[in-house]
């Protein structure tokens, strides 16, 4: 069995990249379809599959037989754009993730790692204890965006202060920014004049995709899907520049340039990412490191399967966060942070020998 | 050094300065290398030969002097310009993140891709091609990791060869080779430097220097100390001056090549005896 899988794997690493890419992109968008199907059937509305299908496609202007009204409504304005979002914050964080272990050159390495997570939460705190939020619908959004990319370029100018960019600095800046920040955010909490702004902040906190809306979708999914396009193109110069800057150098990477792109573009889809569903955790740290045991390092192939695997993550939590304690809802950045960590764990240990040898 | 008058000079480096903080690692250095020529660079540890090598490549700034490759000045080019013409196998491997022989190899095609191309069969046929020539296409499907001292070598210079470079530098090529792969990749340099291409190289051995280069570079602390043919810089004087070792100097009978025999170290180097003999470092 084992022996099996390991010679599956070591076949497909030696496809060239079209097939490798054509391969997990046709497993992989298969896996988005179904459970984004299942996802849209399941609720406190039960609807049928078929249902599902027939709402769709009539969507995009199909001929299909009769269904419901109240059905329709359900798909189009609540579980399509909430699956949508996240989807797209999925493949956010799962992109995200690729790139800055690929920076780093450490499978440690996180999307909040540079900051934009505790930017982020800095941002839509704010905006909620403020009121902002209650008066004007895309105030949360905004802020934590804004906050995402300010704390990123912090951490960025801190890594660069005397002209010369160091990687360790960055990390340990943005280990710092996400301290001193968390304090902030701690601080703002306390002084909540009243529980109703506190339940809304910490339920903001601990990340969630409850009532996204098209608007939501508007807001991050371009921004996700250029981001994602843009770090595939710079993928090749990335697999050059976690061997090293000297090698990358030798190779002809321009390697200031390009490193500076690819955080900014991380940064930019994280910051999406939040804005929309605010920090929902370990989903950019497993995601590349799963599917980096199972398709290898190559960026070319990792960096867009780990859009697609974040997504299906994504999904696949927020489908059961939805279901378990009905009526109520449980949490996504919860979920994922609950079942992603002991799975992780366990992943680890039965690969210790492994992780970086096929 | 013949030199064809009108094609430039491969790697021609002038007053080349190079310094970290105070500490000047390359003085002043003046290395030439015509197209098809094999140049040796040796000297002792610390000599900068690496340096000096990963200054001819772009990866260092001199601070003073003037580097040109072909005829362009090294600074005006573009990284990518640079690496497709020039590739440098380092004298220390990197870690390799998990890649394979084969994607590792691959990679050398970068400075010739498009941003929107993938590797062709042409790319595919050249890596492979170049895995035949260092005998490593049996690595291909495995991880660098797993793959001993010799062996990386041997894939970091098939690397090089996929960039199909004009100019080869490589440094200490040989360090971690068998006595067969010492010869037979040494061969396969000279061969290609014989179809046309450039190549310098930081050597320690000076036996397979003596064979193998056109030209020898002596350095030591950044500075080039002598240069010429391996018949001229190879003699028990210069060797002793530069190394701090007594040497013998003389043609194998059976090889017809320039040999040196390393006798001892010119002056033995203090170090406290204990009473059996032995030096206290290596009674340790
Ligand atoms: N970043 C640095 N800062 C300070 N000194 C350095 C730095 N890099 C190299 N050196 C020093 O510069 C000198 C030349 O180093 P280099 O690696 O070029 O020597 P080398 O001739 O290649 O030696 P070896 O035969 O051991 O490979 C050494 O004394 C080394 O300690
Ligand atoms: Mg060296």
């Amino acid at each position: 069995m084992q022996a099996a899988r390991l010679a599956t794997l070591r076949g497909y690493r030696q496809m060239g990249i079209s097939a490798r890419l054509a391969i997990g992109a046709v497993v992989l968008l298969a896996l988005v379809l179904v459970v984004g199907l299942v996802s849209l059937s399941l609720g406190p509305v039960d609807i049928s599959l078929r249902h599902v299908a027939w709402i769709i496609l009539s969507g995009v202007g199909f001929e299909t037989p009769e269904f419901g009204r109240t059905e329709q409504l359900v798909i189009e304005q609540i579980r399509l754009p909430r699956i949508i979002v996240g989807a797209s914050v999925g493949a956010a964080l799962g992109v995200a993730g690729a790139t800055m272990q690929g920076l780093f050159r450490n499978p440690m390495a996180d999307p909040g790692i540079i900051g934009v997570s505790a930017g982020g939460a800095l941002g839509a705190v704010v905006a909620i204890a403020a009121g902002l939020s209650a008066l004007f619908f895309l105030a949360l959004p905004l802020f934590a965006f804004a906050g995402a990319i300010a704390a990123a370029f912090l951490v960025y100018g801190i890594a660069v202060v005397g002209g010369h960019f160091s990687m360790a600095t960055l990390l340990l800046a943005g280990v710092a920014v996400n301290a001193f920040l968390g304090a902030i955010v701690s601080a703002i909490i306390i002084f909540l004049p009243d529980n109703e702004l506190l339940r809304e902040v910490l339920f903001w906190l601990a990340g969630g995709l409850d009532a996204r809306a098209w608007e939501h979708v508007r807001i991050a999914t371009p921004l996700i899907a250029g981001s994602t396009a843009l770090l595939m193109l710079l993928s090749r110069d990335l697999n050059l520049l976690m061997l090293g800057d000297d090698e990358a150098r030798s190779m002809g990477v321009r390697v200031g340039v390009t490193r500076v792109v690819l955080l900014a573009v991380s940064a930019l889809a994280t910051g999406a990412a939040v804005a929309v569903s605010g920090t929902i955790a370990f989903v950019g740290l497993v995601t590349p490191h799963v599917l980096r045991l199972a398709l290898g390092p190559d960026n070319r192939v990792l960096i867009p399967m780990s859009a697609l695997g974040g997504a299906v993550f994504v999904m696949v939590a927020d489908t059961v966060a939805r279901l378990v304690i009905e009526p109520a809802e449980m949490r996504v950045g919860i979920l994922t942070a609950f079942v992603g960590a002991p799975f992780f764990i366990a992943l680890l240990i039965k690969n210790k020998r492994q992780v970086y040898s096929l | 050094m013949t030199m064809n008058g009108n094609t430039p000079t491969a790697v021609d480096a002038r007053a080349v300065s190079f310094s970290v903080e105070a500490k000047t690692l390359l003085d002043g250095v003046d290395v030439r290398a015509g197209r098809g020529h094999f140049v040796g660079l040796i000297g002792p540890n610390g000599a900068g030969k690496s340096t000096l090598l990963r200054t001819l490549s772009g990866i260092l700034r001199h601070q003073e002097g003037a580097v040109s490759l072909e005829g362009r000045d090294l600074e005006s080019l573009p990284a990518r310009d640079v690496a497709a013409i020039l590739a440098l196998v380092p004298q220390l491997a990197p870690y390799t993140q998990g890649f394979t022989a084969f994607e590792l190899v691959l990679m050398g095609r970068y400075p010739h891709l498009g941003r929107f191309q993938v590797e062709s069969q042409t790319d595919d046929r050249i890596a492979r091609e170049a895995m035949r020539l260092t005998e490593t296409e049996d690595f291909g499907p495995r991880t660098l990791e797993t793959l001993s001292g010799g062996e990386r070598q041997r894939v970091f210079l098939a690397r090089a060869l996929a960039q199909q470079p004009r100019i080869l530098l490589l440094d200490e090529p040989t360090s971690n080779l068998d006595i067969l792969h010492q010869l037979t990749i040494l061969g396969l340099v000279r061969r290609l430097v014989d179809g046309g291409l450039t190549a310098i190289a930081a050597i320690h051995d000076l036996n397979l220097a003596a064979r193998y280069c056109d030209h020898l570079v002596v350095l030591s602390e950044g500075r080039v100390v002598t240069e010429g043919s391996p018949e001229e810089v190879l003699q028990p004087e210069t060797i002793e001056a530069a190394f701090g070792v007594r040497s013998a100097v003389y043609r194998e009978p059976v090889t017809g090549a320039l040999a040196i025999s390393l006798i001892e170290p010119a002056e033995e180097p203090v170090a406290a005896t204990n009473g059996n003999g032995v030096t206290s470092a290596a009674g340790r």
